[in-house]
């Protein structure tokens, strides 16, 4: 590969890197209070995407100027809100009333719920792709082109992520979110209200991937169908794995890694037909090898 | 005249086919430190932690000043003032000591915060060292006054101490009773579980004998120190 290729794949690794990040925080964070895979985040994602392409392939009577900055403000952050209440609900309906099952069912439901929405989205939207109509201007940078939408999705999420960090180790939230991962019965002890910090946490989770979703089909213009959230979700769950699953930051740094090494091997001439299946290698390499993941601690089993 | 704040009546609590209380009963009066001795799976943490709600009765009542709070969540029951040291201390080991502390006030956020980790300075002088190391590095005993100092951030209205004693070399043993009983002194009542019956018989106003989730016993600490079958039982004679 040339130079100028690698480069030109590093920027766009690190862009799909961020949003495997953005959805993967949401994965570690889930694991980290309740030890459980919450599957259904993916399409969490795709409802994201969705609810962006409904604000701009109509008018909505002029109220949303899709074109300008306000508007897609206003965008994403409903696509949040709307992810939100989405992720309350989940936890609400489906994972709640299985606090004390044993896990197989809970990881059995997790996936049926994933099932459920995207057949839901199948129902409303149906099954063809859905493009938001916005275009974006490329800049060159030295032998890279950027579209302006890259650059500003990048900032987005890492602007995202910097305030999550601030959130979890600044509040009084974050602390009883650390707190309830680290011993919920001490937590308990400390008056911190478990179901409360659990559904802050979906809520928090999903906004963070329909931020996601909603920017990668307005900057990116992805086409959106029922199964847009799947293969997203199954990566930034391998990079939440390959950071240390619980680990906040080394799911960042999972998202961001995988994001890049999948870029780099898709712009090889001969390696790139294996693209999709280099998270699946990590993912197994990183299970044989460090099962703790990249900035995981020695993997403890809460009793 | 004393006045019950804490009663507990006929509690029965299972663990799966494990009867751990089979109908317990004890109060707790104002002011006043109460000790619960008894060996090794007694019951005693299964008591305390009925108080808290971490486990569920299949029977009984517990009553608090004039509320029944037996089906209260753990944190309602932290909300109203009783605040539980476990066993085996459960600091949060990932986070600065500052941050536990901080926990620990979480019941009751307040702008007098910092009045409060000045209070909890004087007592535990050693945390304010360590303020900003990870809990975890803290030796056994400053981890218990880390659990402690924790809890009286809280402002606790009925503290419950299980085992303060446990695994602490003896100078910090007297050390941490010392400190209960200036905590009493401050208008604390104290519910102590102890496996070591003479110090907390030492301390304690009214005590407690537990065995196999049955109260066999119960008397003045000084009575009970005097008593031959407790001092066969549980004082080595
Ligand atoms: N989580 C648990 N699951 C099953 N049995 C338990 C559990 N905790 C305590 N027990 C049992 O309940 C009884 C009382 O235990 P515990 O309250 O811890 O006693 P103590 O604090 O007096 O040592 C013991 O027989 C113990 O084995
Ligand atoms: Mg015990």
């Amino acid at each position: 590969m040339e130079l100028s290729t690698i480069a030109q794949q590093l920027v766009n690794g690190i862009q799909s890197g961020a949003i495997y990040a953005l959805i993967a925080v949401g994965y570690t964070m889930v694991y980290g209070i309740l030890r459980m895979i919450n599957f259904a985040h993916g399409e969490v994602y795709m409802v994201g995407a969705l609810v962006a392409w409904l604000g701009t392939s109509r008018d909505w009577y002029g109220v949303v100027s899709h074109s300008s900055t306000g508007g897609l403000v206003l965008l994403i952050a409903t696509a949040m809100l709307v992810c939100m209440t989405l992720g309350v609900l989940i936890e609400r309906l489906a994972y709640r009333p299985l606090r004390h099952a044993p896990r197989l069912i809970v990881l059995i439901t997790a996936i049926g719920m994933s099932f459920l929405l995207q057949n839901l989205a199948l129902i409303l939207f149906g099954a063809d792709p859905k493009t938001v109509p916005l275009t974006w201007r490329t800049v060159q940078l030295g032998g890279i082109s950027v579209s302006l939408g890259q650059l500003v999705l990048l900032i987005a999420s890492l602007s995202f992520m910097a305030g999550l960090q601030l959130l979890v180790k600044r509040t009084q939230f974050g602390r009883a979110m650390r707190a309830v991962s680290e011993d919920f019965q001490a937590a308990a002890l400390m008056g911190v209200p478990y179901d409360r910090v659990i559904v802050g946490t979906f809520a928090i989770g999903a906004a963070l991937a329909g931020a996601g979703g909603a920017m990668t089909a307005i900057f990116v213009g992805a086409p959106v169908t029922p199964t847009f959230g799947f293969m997203p979700g199954v990566k930034a769950f391998v990079s939440a794995v390959l950071g240390g699953i619980g680990n906040i930051p080394g799911a960042v740094l999972g998202g961001l890694l995988l994001g890049v090494i999948e870029a780099l091997v898709g712009g090889h001439p001969t390696l790139s037909p294996f693209r999709d299946a280099i998270a699946f290698c990590l993912l197994i390499a990183v299970l044989l090898f460090r099962p703790a993941g990249l900035l995981g601690r020695a993997v403890q089993e809460k009793v | 005249m004393s006045e019950t704040i804490l009663e507990v009546r006929d509690l029965h609590v299972a663990y799966g086919a494990i009867q751990a209380l089979k109908g317990v009963s004890l109060t707790v009066q104002r002011g006043e430190i109460t000790t619960i001795i008894g060996a090794n799976g007694a019951g005693k943490s299964t008591l305390l932690r009925a108080i808290s709600a971490l486990v569920r009765p299949t029977r009984g009542v517990i009553r608090y000043e004039t509320s029944d709070i037996t089906r209260l969540p753990p944190h309602r029951i932290v909300q109203m003032g009783i605040i539980h040291v476990p066993e085996g201390r459960r600091i949060f080991a990932e986070m600065s000591v500052y941050e536990n502390l901080l926990l620990g006030a979480y019941s009751q956020w307040g702008r007098d915060l910092d009045e409060r980790l000045e209070r909890v300075f004087a007592i535990f002088p050693r945390l304010k060292e360590r303020l900003n190391q990870r809990a975890g590095t803290l030796s056994g005993g400053e981890q218990q006054m880390l659990a402690i100092g924790r809890a009286l951030m809280a402002r606790p209205r009925l503290l419950m101490l299980d085992e303060p004693s446990l695994g602490l070399a003896p100078f910090l043993v007297r050390e941490i009773f010392q400190i209960i009983r200036q905590i009493n002194q401050q208008g604390v009542p104290i519910l102590l579980v102890e496996q070591n019956a003479h110090m907390a018989l030492e301390i304690a106003h009214r005590g407690y004998v537990l065995e196999t989730g049955r109260m066999v016993l119960t008397d003045t600490a000084a009575n009970l120190l005097r008593n031959p079958a407790v001092r066969e039982a549980y004082l080595g004679g």
